[in-house]
């Protein structure tokens, strides 16, 4: 049996696609195994893991279809292997169902979904945010859910390692949301050595726990069991049942509540390591464009142009979207009197954002879903408008 | 031998209807599993959803109670994951063959080293008597209340087609020859499935008149017969009975797809990438 080598990039300057660099980023960050199915414009990440992997030790899996590459990838994680897969919007439709069950099981796994024009086949080679409120209600159930969108091809890489180790740290499913211009677009990028990176790997039980005590969904402090991998002696029990601590199902209302709280409780008691975002808001800013993913290049771009003639306009680029940042928006509606919110959908996060800003400033949207991005200037126009 | 080290005492008693055949097939699979060489440690047992994904909270293994139909999926990712690991599933007629028969040909396909227990008592249970793809066409089920049109699958010659390396036949009537299938198809390095014919008194037997345990039991032994004499008999005979037994064995431990996986693994490091 021959030992998993540990990947040990050299920072080196790339010129890559959005695509390669989710490979690259989720090497840094320790991922051995890939399991997935081909999907415009997704299948470069598949393609990129099929040549990397067996070079580390890793593994990948060309499955029978999406349904089964999100089941691999659980299994993958509960014999103790940092797992991802990806894939677009229709095969994010159907991973849904096995992406609930690594919530309720705890799996730390990633999900990548490079975003295209829906519903239904679409337009698979257009850029889309259309599966915004996918990621946060696609599953049957109440649950959370991390979900992160890079804006560039840097991102693309950064955010792959931050989705790993929050996945690691928190025993939960994270999806990473590109779209298809950010998964096809080519940037220089600057990859880090890995002494470089921080990287976070899940807690798992002590060496000497005794068999018989273990608890595999025990109830502590941080909210997040130690995770035993598949094979290490515990013979521990996983269903997507309602569990009590010893993992089996017992069938009780009791036990449910406390499980959905405690599984709410883990992500909601610590979104300060879980909110990403970036902005550029001055004092005497009047407006705030607030943006995620390829339309916050746009939403950039169309402010510091603005800001060149005076414009009193400020940025706020939201890098998680999910669970979405709402102490941070409301802060935002109370400085500011306007919010623009550019989508390429037909407006899906606005809605949160409308809720977070909660009358303290008018929110409007700047939408197009039909496969074309937003430019500089139909935003310009309504920031010249409003101000 | 002791056999209680391999179940999950404080589990029991199962939900299984009085008459249900699923805890034979447990039983055969526990005295199999005592008699292979397998670490207990090192083994994981998978299940799907149905009365036959209860089977896994029994046993004392690392056990993972997936998806409907989704076992052989995971269980590919755990197999690929942590190749030292013995991955058996346990699956039903409707969680194998209908909603997961597309994984159930695949891993044959792959010859990836997983052993397949399929319970198959030829109806949904749990969900109380609906027609599966194993039901007998002109059956009696809560979807078929004029008679099932569809035609069911022969699993074995299914599996067998689509790549697997180790396929068998066993009923609970006979939970002597189900623990020697059992036990051939943990050794056996390869994708092994075991069709094992079980009893649903309740769901299946109340439906079609077919009397108790004991009665649906006799019935099983007429409709069965050794595969041995099985290829003696003429064609239209072959149709009447379903052949029990070691159904395909092919030994070829090198086409067994994590080794090969691993010899991709050696190549790419001797000889340098792309």
């Amino acid at each position: 049996m021959m030992k998993t080598k540990i990947f040990r990039p050299e920072k080196r300057a790339v010129l890559i696609q959005g695509d390669q660099a989710v490979v690259e980023g989720a090497l840094a960050a320790g991922v051995e195994f890939f399991a997935g199915y081909p999907i415009t414009p997704a299948s470069e990440i598949a393609e990129g893991f099929a040549r990397e992997l067996p070079k580390i030790g890793g593994k990948f899996l060309q499955m029978e279809d999406e349904i089964a590459g999100m089941a691999a990838v659980v299994g993958a994680s509960l014999a103790g292997k940092k797992a991802i897969t990806a894939t677009s919007g229709p095969g994010f439709a159907l991973k849904q169902e096995n992406l609930g069950f690594a919530t309720m099981v705890e799996a730390p796994v990633v999900v990548v979904n490079v975003q295209r024009v829906g519903p239904s086949t679409g337009l698979p080679t257009s850029p889309s945010q259309g599966d915004v409120m996918q990621a946060r209600w696609g599953r049957n159930g109440d649950q959370e859910i991390i979900a992160l969108a890079p804006a560039s091809v840097t991102e693309s890489y950064e955010l792959t390692i931050k989705a790993v180790n929050l996945s690691e740290k928190f025993r939960q499913p994270v999806v990473l949301m590109l779209d298809e211009v950010i998964g096809h677009l080519r940037e220089k990028i600057y990859l880090s050595t890995s002494d470089e990176i921080e990287i976070i790997d899940r807690k798992r039980p002590a060496a000497d726990q005794d068999p018989d005590q273990y608890l595999p969904y025990q109830l502590t402090d941080d909210l997040i069991p130690p995770m035993a991998d598949y094979g290490s002696g515990l013979k521990y029990h996983t269903s997507g049942l309602f569990h009590d601590q010893s993992g089996f199902p017992d069938g009780k209302n009791e036990t449910a509540k406390l499980m959905q709280d405690r599984l709410h409780n883990k992500l909601h008691n610590n979104l300060d390591q879980i909110i990403l975002y970036q902005k550029d808001i001055r004092k005497d800013d009047r407006v705030a464009v607030l943006s995620y993913g390829s339309a916050a290049r746009t939403a950039i771009s169309a402010v510091n142009t603005g800001r060149k003639d005076n414009l009193k306009a400020g940025w706020f680029k939201l890098q998680t979207i999910w669970p979405f940042a709402e102490k941070e928006v409301a802060e935002l509606a109370a400085q500011v009197e306007t919010i623009i919110v550019p989508e390429l959908n037909q407006g899906q996060l606005i809605r949160e954002v409308k809720r977070a800003a909660a009358g303290q400033a008018k929110v409007l949207g700047i939408n197009s879903y039909a496969g074309e991005l937003i430019k500089p200037e139909e935003i310009r126009a309504l920031l010249e408008e409003v101000l | 031998m002791d056999f209680e080290k391999y179940l999950r005492m404080d589990k029991l008693p199962h939900i299984w209807c009085p008459g249900c055949g699923h805890g034979t097939i447990l039983n055969s699979f526990i005295r199999a599993f005592a008699e292979s060489d397998f670490d207990q440690d090192k083994t994981v047992v998978i299940s799907g959803i149905g009365c036959s994904g209860r089977a896994t909270g029994y046993l004392n293994f690392d056990t993972l109670h997936t998806t409907h139909g989704r076992a052989i999926a995971f269980a590919t990712g755990v197999k690929m994951a942590n190749p030292e690991l013995n991955v058996i599933v346990m699956t039903g007629d409707g969680d194998g063959s209908a909603i997961g028969g597309n994984h159930l040909i695949h891993a044959a396909r792959r010859n990836i080293d997983l052993t397949v227990i399929l319970f198959n008592n030829q109806i949904y249970g749990m969900t109380g008597g609906q027609f599966s793809p194993m039901t007998p066409t002109g059956d009696l089920a809560s979807t078929a209340p004029y008679g099932n049109i569809d035609q069911n699958f022969n699993l074995a010659e299914l599996v067998a087609g689509a790549g697997g390396t180790f396929i068998a036949r066993g009923a609970t009537f006979d939970p002597r020859q189900l623990k020697k299938l059992y036990l051939a198809a943990l050794k056996h390095k390869g994708f092994s499935f075991v069709e094992s014919l079980s009893q649903c008194p309740v769901s299946y037997g109340r439906q079609n008149k077919a009397g108790d345990a004991v009665e649906m039991l006799k019935k099983q032994e007429e409709d069965t017969i050794n595969f041995k004499k099985w290829q003696q008999l003429s064609t239209e005979e072959k149709k009447l009975k379903y052949p029990l037994g070691i159904l395909k064995e092919l030994d070829n431990p090198e086409s067994e797809y994590t080794v090969r996986y691993q010899k991709i693994i050696e190549q790419v490091n001797n000889e340098g990438a792309l």
